[in-house]
């Protein structure tokens, strides 16, 4: 099935609504007789709430209600969660303070809400939202980790002394430190990782609906995950019960990571729904996204590599500092831990790396999940410090890299990941001749000419995607099980719908996920469609985030057509008197192999259905649904080289050329891998040159919109050169990996490191905006 | 965005006339500075005086010494326009870099400088080319009209109506764009008059807003070379510092920028 099964670039089929203004999101669901929600948020970053006083706010035309912190407590509904346990190193359990969905007594960052007004217009909730009375008593604030560190810094939550959330390590610290002490050579850096903010194009919404006769809700919001918001929304914050609550995510526009959580705007609309007994809507808007969406990053790290007289990598130690903000995000634990040390041994073969991880409470938005999660922290830490020991090592930096190379599979890293498969040396001989790395020096010579400093720099990461096999997470503090669930119901006409547990909000599933059913049946892509999103039609899910649709999401796709084919073999061998060993299924047909003998797809349907003639005991119908838990991560893993001209006169780093050789594994739609490609080499430019939460002294966020933080426009990007070398995942059916997070997590360590050749200066932060580099290359750093 | 009444005056008189009346009133023009802060909820005119669509308050008219650009004309139909192309293509080329299509389709000349934000584009080239400024009341001299950040030397109610620029001999535009507002980090415009003098402006630089830059006008009147500029230093001294750039790091942008529009004036 080349046109349009596995491996064919066919066109998006959710594009002619996208791109026609047809799509359905969750700000477009207007309820009958539906309300509105505005919070009022906190203007400080740290404060004792000493009243609240919405009577004049109740005066105001078209409110309906005002409701408060202290309401949701009198309601009994629970605070948020955190739902990745992590312990420290003394076995304590991490350190939480209570983060309610409003605050009834302390806030602890800038927008944080503390009420909020329904009324009967948008306009209407922020005018009385702005006659609410809010007697703040401010506390000293810390902004970032570093004051919150500090000795007699101010405390955010009594139960986390020190602002210290916890303190983990991972690795065998007592043979790290040997390898260390025989090392020939032993190099050192401290990066930070700078905080971003994801920047969906769609706004965080919600509108629910409470249904008083049958007492149940239903609540559209812009999710990636709608079980698991239904899971938490009933099992912990006590609004509704699994069986009267439906979940509905429709088109969603765009999430990296920050629409896995379930954030206290949902959780009060929600509850709100029936507080009033009226529909109620709350959309974010640009300042509201900035200030409440889960940020990501924010690192602060020391690390070490210790190499042998031959260059060989023999000990790798590191300490991160890792803010969470003021409250643990659902799952912000995980993400600096088991997202992040576990990656830390990357393509090299390094027998002994011990991790330390500190999490710190400082008063800023909270942080968790964003595009790699942990992952892109890994990756940019290693390949820093990689390159800079090649360069004081005096080595190439793609000799350092080769000789130390992980080289058999599969291979067990000393942090806990056993890479399954891998051609590290593919993918770096790939990308070095797809730039032309030998002819850098000329091309060097050329810049230096025009007066242009011209760099190279290389980032050869790995990842774990994929995630989860669920016993694994289960065993390392997940409160979830990480599988996949999916039904495919051939209809009595023979079309098919798959519905999926996976959430498609900008990665093409709809797609993607029919061209592998296309592929397996013969049949047109058209004939197939994808179901998502909805609890009400699905039977159960866990969400797309962590590059796991393919891998996870698929497989689950995988093996109910399995069921299917092989019930529906059973039928075609009842009806055409053959074994059901010799069917085969060619182009929408079941056949009998070396015979004429046929029954297309439709008919082998119409007889499930219309049971008339099935075999004996056969149960009519042909649709079967299957969970799928898959037995490791996928290991997606590529090389990165970059070419830059930075501009001594300003600073300004320009690109000449970026190349990227991937191995995501076997490819479904190449288009739209590329696709996924292209925006995740964006994000991960963004962050090496433009992208930067900043707070001041006082925990105001300075970069609350577009005017301040810097999103990548496409002319702040180079056209990518992007090829693919493959070994196919033994894991899952397909051979496939995940390519959603890799542009994010591979391409920041190449440019910085491209910036810091060009220049000759080792330190520079992300993001490396003009000023700073121009203030390395004139000593002003 | 708090409720205002919105209006459409047919002449600038009754524009005048509305401004007047309302207790709180603004002039809508490309709405870029205005709509923003409104939606934000930080300005709350009572009425709204649209003067973009009064007619005859936009167009482009050219004779041999002069190009005159009435207030209300595009970006889009500035930067497309033959007549500025040929007296001066840095004005074109100003126009191409400011903004994106969205913002070039929609914002006018005159709203820009009547806003005068420190950071934006057009008031380097009108300060530098040593442009009037017609209003509804008078003519104000380029260099009498920008009095600092946001602020100009219109009177309450007052509307310019066109903006007039001695065509100059020769003229260039250098812009390093802010990262993430797109606005000029620094921008600087660089003119020589048909008589040889020499102005030059910087935007996005000073604390002040627009400026003039004296020292390198008398070392480009000598040397009109980007040569002419390299061994002079500018002063951090009441320069914009933020979070992408020192003082110091603009006052090298203001030199940096000078000599590349000199280049680029040819």
């Amino acid at each position: 099935m080349g046109m349009e099964g596995i491996g064919a670039s066919v066109a998006r089929k959710e594009d002619k609504r996208f791109i026609t203004g047809k799509g359905r999101y969750t700000d477009d669901i207007r309820p009958h007789g539906m309300t509105y929600a505005s919070f009022v948020r906190s203007p400080h970053a740290h404060a004792k709430v000493a009243s609240i006083d919405t009577s004049e706010a109740m005066k105001m035309p078209g409110v309906v209600a005002v409701l408060t912190g202290q309401e949701l407590v009198d309601d009994k509904i629970g605070n948020l969660i955190c739902g990745w346990m992590v312990h420290s190193k003394d076995g304590s359990a991490m350190k939480m303070g209570a983060w309610p969905a409003m605050a009834p007594e302390i806030v602890r960052f800038v927008g944080q809400a503390v009420a909020v007004v329904i009324a009967e217009s948008r306009n209407g909730a922020r005018d009385a939202a702005e006659k609410v009375e809010v007697a703040y008593e401010e506390l000293p604030a810390v902004p970032d980790i570093r004051a919150a560190i500090a000795d007699g810094a101010p405390q955010l939550h009594p139960e986390a002394p020190g602002n210290i959330v916890y303190d983990w390590a991972l690795g065998d610290e007592a043979a790290t430190n040997a390898a260390f002490a025989k090392a020939a050579n032993v190099v050192e850096i401290e990066l930070t990782n700078n905080r971003l903010v994801p920047n969906a194009m769609e706004p965080r919404s919600a509108v629910a609906s409470y249904d008083e006769a049958e007492e149940h809700f239903t609540l559209y919001t812009t999710s990636q995950n709608p079980h698991v918001a239904r899971l938490v929304l009933s099992a912990f914050y006590n609004i509704a019960p699994e069986n009267k609550l439906r979940v509905i995510a429709p088109d969603v526009g765009g999430g990296f990571g920050s629409k896995i959580f379930i954030y206290p705007e949902e959780m009060v609309a929600l509850w709100a729904s029936k507080k009033v007994n009226r529909p109620v809507k709350w959309t974010a808007d640009r300042t509201e996204a900035f200030l409440t969406d889960a940020h990501g990053r924010d690192h602060l790290s020391k690390a070490e590599m210790a190499f042998d007289k031959d260059n060989k990598m023999i000990g790798l130690r590191v300490k991160t500092h890792a803010n969470f903000g003021a409250y643990m995000s659902l799952f912000s634990s995980s993400v600096p831990t088991y997202l992040y040390a576990t990656l830390l041994s990357g393509q090299y073969n390094i027998p002994n790396i011990y991790a330390e991880v500190i999490g710190i409470y400082t008063n800023t938005t909270p942080v968790d999940a964003y595009r790699g999660a942990g992952r892109p922290e890994a990756s940019f830490l290693l390949e820093r410090l990689v390159e800079t020991a090649a360069r004081k090592l005096k080595l190439d930096p793609t000799e350092l890299r080769r000789k130390n190379f992980i080289t058999s599979f599969p291979h067990q890293t000393p942090v806990i990941m056993a890479y399954d498969t891998g051609d590290f040396h593919a993918s770096l001989d790939a990308a070095l001749k797809a730039i032309d790395y030998a002819g850098f020096a000329a091309r060097k010579e050329a810049s230096q000419k025009a007066g242009k400093l011209r760099g190279i720099g290389l980032s050869c990461y790995i990842e774990a995607c994929g995630i989860a096999p669920s016993k694994a997470v289960g065993s390392l503090g997940a409160g979830v099980g990480l599988w996949e669930s999916a039904e495919v119901r051939v209809n009595p006409v023979g079309t098919i719908e798959v519905l999926t547990g996976s959430h498609s909000h900008g990665q093409g599933h709809e797609t993607t996920f029919a061209q592998v059913v296309a592929d397996r049946l013969g049949i047109p892509l058209d004939q197939v469609s994808i179901v998502h999103g909805d609890t009400d039609k699905v039977q159960f899910g866990m969400g797309t985030y962590g590059s796991r649709s393919a891998a996870v999401g698929i497989s689950a796709i995988v093996k109910a057509l399995e069921k299917v084919e092989a019930k529906a073999k059973k039928i075609v061998s009842h009806q055409l008197e053959a074994s059901e060993d010799d069917i085969v299924i060619e182009n929408g047909n079941f056949k009998v192999a070396g015979t004429d003998k046929v029954m297309a797809l439709a008919n082998v349907a119409l007889a499930a259905y219309t049971a008339h003639n099935l075999p004996p005991g056969m149960e009519p119908g042909l649709k079967e649904g299957a969970f799928y838990d898959p037995t490791n991560f996928t290991f997606p893993a590529g090389a990165y080289i970059c070419e830059v001209e930075v501009d001594p006169g300003t600073g300004k780093t320009e690109f000449v050329n970026f190349v990227a050789a991937d191995d995501f594994g076997r490819l479904i739609n190449p288009m739209i891998v590329e696709g996924q490609v292209h925006g995740g080499l964006a994000q991960g430019i963004g962050q090496a040159l433009l992208e930067g939460a900043v707070y001041d002294e006082n925990g105001q966020l300075v970069t609350a919109s577009f005017m301040d933080y810097a999103m990548p426009r496409a002319e702040d990007l180079p056209s990518f050169k992007l090829s693919h070398t493959t070994t196919l995942c033994p894991g899952n059916p397909l051979g496939v990996k995940g390519c959603g997070e890799a542009g994010a997590i591979g391409a920041s360590a190449a440019v910085i490191n491209a910036i810091t050749n060009a220049i000759g200066h080792e330190k520079i932060e992300m993001p490396a905006t003009p000023a700073r580099v121009w203030n390395a290359i004139h000593g002003n750093a | 965005m708090y409720a205002t009444t919105y209006h459409r005056p047919a002449s600038v008189e009754e524009a005048a006339a509305l401004f007047a009346k309302g207790t709180e009133s603004k002039y809508l023009a490309g709405g870029h500075t205005l709509l923003p802060v409104m939606k934000q909820r930080l300005a709350a005119p009572s009425d709204v005086i649209d003067i973009a669509r009064i007619p005859g308050l936009a167009g482009i008219e050219a004779s041999g010494d002069t190009l005159t650009i009435k207030a209300a004309t595009t970006y889009y139909n500035i930067m497309r326009n033959a007549q500025v192309q040929k007296a001066v293509p840095a004005l074109v080329h100003l126009t191409s870099v400011l903004g994106d299509p969205a913002v070039r389709y929609r914002g006018t000349i005159g709203g820009s400088i009547a806003n005068n934000d420190p950071a934006a584009d057009y008031p380097a080239a009108v300060l530098a080319l040593n442009a009037s400024i017609k209003t509804n009341k008078r003519t104000i001299a380029a260099d009498d009209f920008f009095k600092g950040l946001f602020t100009t030397a219109l009177e309450d109610g007052e509307i310019i109506t066109a903006i007039s620029f001695p065509v100059p001999a020769k003229a260039g535009y250098a812009k390093f764009r802010h990262p993430a507002s797109r606005f000029a980090l620094t921008g600087v415009f660089v003119a020589k008059t048909r008589s040889g003098d020499v102005r030059v402006a910087a935007t996005g630089a000073s604390q002040d807003g627009v400026m003039r830059v004296p020292h390198f006008e008398q070392a480009l009147t000598a040397n009109w070379s980007p040569s002419a500029l390299d061994g002079i230093q500018v002063s951090a001294d009441g320069m914009m510092a933020d979070i992408h750039g020192s003082a110091a790091y603009r006052a090298n942008l203001v030199k940096v920028m000078a000599q590349r529009a000199v280049e680029a004036a040819g």
